[in-house]
């Protein structure tokens, strides 16, 4: 009813090859932005700020770059949370080195460094597919996660082993450290997530998006019809590896302010490609479902279990969020094994001829 | 329609988390002290002990003296998972409730936690973990780590070794293997480590434990029984420790001479049976549960079950522990009330409060833990005290305190300290100047 297309023509093919072909949707996602932009900086909690929504858009972040090469290309890797921690460490460097030059260029430039190790590690994709291929990242999962313990150049030779956030500014107000205010945190995180997520969006509905697709669906007739397999699969590692990287920059200087190495463990990469698969494979509505799912659900547990007066022990809550995650993962793989985003599609679909369904 | 439902029920939980509602406001007439702990995930085997000590001691205090200084102490337990990301999330959850202190309980946590303490106004207490730098109270005026840091209890093991050997200039040519956990916990004494290596003549090898592989030692253990070291050190944690004892047996490895820093557990000594006898390592307070303030805490709160502590635990050197670590708070917070004449207390008094601590042998008898530990008195520049330990030995069914006190070397660490801390302000550029005054003991 309100959800209707009816009297919306198209009268160009660009009009109707638009992201976002159906005015509801452009209005709605105007909506989300300005409220993301503008009321939750305004009116929302700093622990909502802090500890939800920075949270959730760094992990969508990361997720939208796993699912780049998982969902869009067909390459599975479990080696996210190495390529978060070359961001984060590349970050740390850069930043100690050379401190005059503004943390967020920092931190863009950061990706680049786990673009490059994604190519590295991305070279055996052509040869080898599936499980082998996913031992091959895990590989470099484990690579990764050692040098951060045992090259101390990494982490400028502190003791502790861990890299601690030293304060930087935007705009001569504090944005990472003790002293930064969780909106502006928020703000900052929202641009760079906003544009990458706007420039993923470009790239996955254009030539280079198709050439990933073609590849996931069948490697052999995309090279038929004459994608060159090799450069296609290694964009994708670059360019997913650079927005992990980004991510992992990210989530130490805007989130944690400190980072022990153990951060970037395998934990990491398994619970973004949770992420993926229950967002949805190949979609980038998908990767902010599932982040927010995954991340989201123990803590809105916690919250409704104490606020509806039911006394829970802290421990409790955690094991049954371990348990509802597993049963969470199992449950959309057999109901909707395409995920949130999946869902959602069906959703506006039934919206659309609601309230009389044919 | 159940879509509407479902939406709606959505819109409601995200607006009542976004205005934070739920969570209950801490009552103007309570302290409020949230406790960081960790009854699941690999650490829990020594994290179970610690939060169940931690507790029921303050809950006792709720029970018996109405609270500290007839002010209630409102209780929050937070369940982090020995996960930093889950610490962080505690931290932001308690934040708002004007916590008067926080114990992070695990090194990672506390790291992050440093820098935002004197924005936040929350001292934070790290009892005998956490960055050893931070006893230098000039520069980290809100972090405490009493009563002995990572460094000072290193240098503790090896004036034993050195006791044991009859000097500590007979360890030349010997030497010393060193198993951690490694994480910044593991890692902080290795600079000592090496710097008295060089000073004694001793070689020192390094067995470096994952995270991820606690429980699965064998490579570390093959490499041992290789280089056969005079001496095993250990700096463990969790699963880490059982698995180190049961390995060590496994090899053979002369359990007298296998000595660890103060967080083995009787669970963990005890998973190698027998064969773990003569496993040894540090400790600063009585095991048992013989003393006045553990008999109140039976009496007041596990009799009557106000716990879901397990009633074979109190006693437990972890369990004691976590006793030790909230009496550090109760004191810091009564001496807080004491300065400042006020009754609710808030994170900067007890910061006050607790830089001035004097815990005496008489206050420890009033309290009910006389012979339960050392006195503890901190000061403006000394948030740690260095405080004797002593050693303690696994006879196969309990801990059993052998020799008298250790003290730590310190002149070989106060210089290492001094400048750990330059090290760590000036890697973090513009770190703030004290600006709190220094009060007098009172």
């Amino acid at each position: 009813m309100f959800y209707r297309e009816a009297g919306q023509f198209k009268t160009t093919y660009q009009a109707d090859q638009a992201v976002f072909p159906i005015l509801q949707d452009r209005i709605g996602l105007a909506l989300i932005l300005l409220g993301a932009f503008a009321l939750i900086p305004l009116m929302a909690s700093d622990f909502f700020i802090s500890v939800i929504m920075i949270p959730f858009l760094i992990l969508a972040l990361a997720t939208m770059g796993l699912n780049i090469l998982t969902g869009y290309t067909g390459l599975l890797s479990l080696g996210t949370g190495g390529f978060m921690g070359v961001g984060a460490f590349a970050c740390y460097k850069l930043t100690t080195l050379y401190p005059g030059i503004n943390i967020v260029v920092w931190i863009l430039v950061s990706g680049f460094f786990s673009t490059a190790l994604g190519i590295v590690f991305g070279l055996p994709s052509l040869r080898i597919k599936g499980f082998y291929l996913t031992v091959a990242t895990l590989a470099a999962q484990f690579f990764l996660d050692w040098s951060f313990i045992r090259v101390q150049w990494l982490t400028n030779y502190n003791t502790s082993g861990a890299i601690e956030v030293p304060t930087r500014t935007l705009f001569s107000m504090p944005v990472t450290g003790p002293n930064a205010t969780p909106q502006f945190r928020y703000l900052v995180i929202l641009s760079i997530v906003t544009l990458l997520t706007w420039f993923a969006s470009n790239l996955v509905h254009g030539r280079i998006g198709r050439m990933w697709m073609a590849v996931r669906d069948m490697d052999l007739a995309a090279e038929l019809i004459g994608i060159p397999l090799y450069r296609t699969k290694l964009l994708a590692f670059a360019i997913s590896s650079y927005y992990c990287g980004v991510a992992g920059a990210l989530m130490v200087f805007f989130w944690y302010g400190s980072a022990e190495p153990g951060v970037f463990n395998i934990d990491q990469s398994f619970t973004i490609l949770f992420m993926v698969i229950i967002g949805g494979l190949g979609s980038l509505t998908g990767s902010f479902f599932g982040a927010a799912l995954i991340y989201g659900l123990p803590i809105v547990l916690k919250i409704v279990l104490h606020g509806v007066g039911i006394n829970i022990l802290p421990a409790t809550v955690e094991h049954v969020t371990f348990m509802s995650v597993g049963a969470l993962i199992v449950l959309v793989l057999i109901i909707e094994p395409l995920g949130l985003a999946r869902l959602w599609q069906i959703t506006k679909q039934k919206l659309r001829v609601w309230p009389f369904p044919y | 329609m159940r879509m509407k439902a479902t939406i709606l029920a959505g819109t409601v939980i995200v607006a009542t988390a976004m205005t934070g509602s739920v969570l209950p406001a801490a009552a103007q007439d309570s302290i409020y002290v949230p406790l960081f702990t960790y009854r699941t995930g690999p650490f829990s085997g020594s994290g179970i002990y610690i939060a169940e000590g931690m507790h029921d001691y303050l809950e006792m205090l709720n029970q018996r003296d109405g609270g500290i200084g007839g002010v209630k102490i409102a209780i929050e337990e937070c369940e982090t998972g020995y996960d930093t990301k889950k610490g962080l999330e505690c931290y932001e959850s308690v934040k708002d409730k004007k916590p008067v202190v926080v114990n992070p309980w695990s090194t990672g946590i506390t790291l992050p936690l440093i820098p935002r303490a004197s924005v936040d106004k929350i001292p934070v207490l790290s009892m005998a973990y956490g960055l050893s730098a931070s006893a230098v109270g000039d520069t980290f005026p809100w972090i405490f780590n009493p009563p002995a840091t990572y460094w000072d209890g290193a240098s503790m093991i090896l004036s034993y070794i050195g006791s044991k050997e009859g000097g500590l200039d007979k360890l030349k040519g010997k030497t010393i293997g060193y198993i951690y956990l490694d994480a910044g916990f593991g890692k902080e004494p290795i600079p000592f480590f090496e710097q008295v290596s060089k000073d004694y003549g001793f070689n020192l090898k390094l067995y470096p434990v994952a995270a991820t592989d606690m429980q699965n030692q064998s490579s570390q253990w093959l490499n041992v029984r290789r280089d056969r070291p005079d001496y095993m050190v250990m700096y463990g944690w969790g699963a880490l420790q059982p698995t180190a004892v049961k390995e060590a047996a496994k090899i053979n490895f002369p359990m007298d001479k296998f000595i660890s820093i103060w967080w083995p557990s009787e669970d963990d000594a005890a998973a190698a049976g027998d064969a773990g006898k003569g496993f040894k390592s540090l400790n600063w307070h009585a095991v048992g549960a013989n003393f006045p303030a553990l008999q109140d805490i039976k009496k007041f709160v596990t009799d009557k079950n106000l716990t879901q502590t397990d009633k074979s635990h109190p006693g437990k050197v972890l369990y004691n522990r976590g006793v030790y670590n909230s009496m550090l708070i109760a004191e810091g917070i009564r001496n807080a009330q004491k300065l400042t004449g006020k009754k609710v207390v808030t994170g900067e008094d007890v910061r006050r409060g607790l830089e001035t601590l004097n815990v005496d042998e008489a206050r420890l008898k009033e309290i009910g833990l006389g012979g339960f530990t050392g006195p503890v008195k901190l000061s403006c520049a000394d948030h740690n005290g260095h405080f004797a330990t002593f050693m303690q030995e696994w006879d196969g069914t309990k801990w059993a305190k052998i020799g008298g006190d250790i003290k730590p070397m310190a002149d070989k660490v106060n210089p290492l300290l001094a400048a750990a801390a330059k090290d760590y302000t000036d890697k973090n550029g513009n770190w703030p100047k004290r600006t709190e005054a220094c009060d007098k003991a009172s």
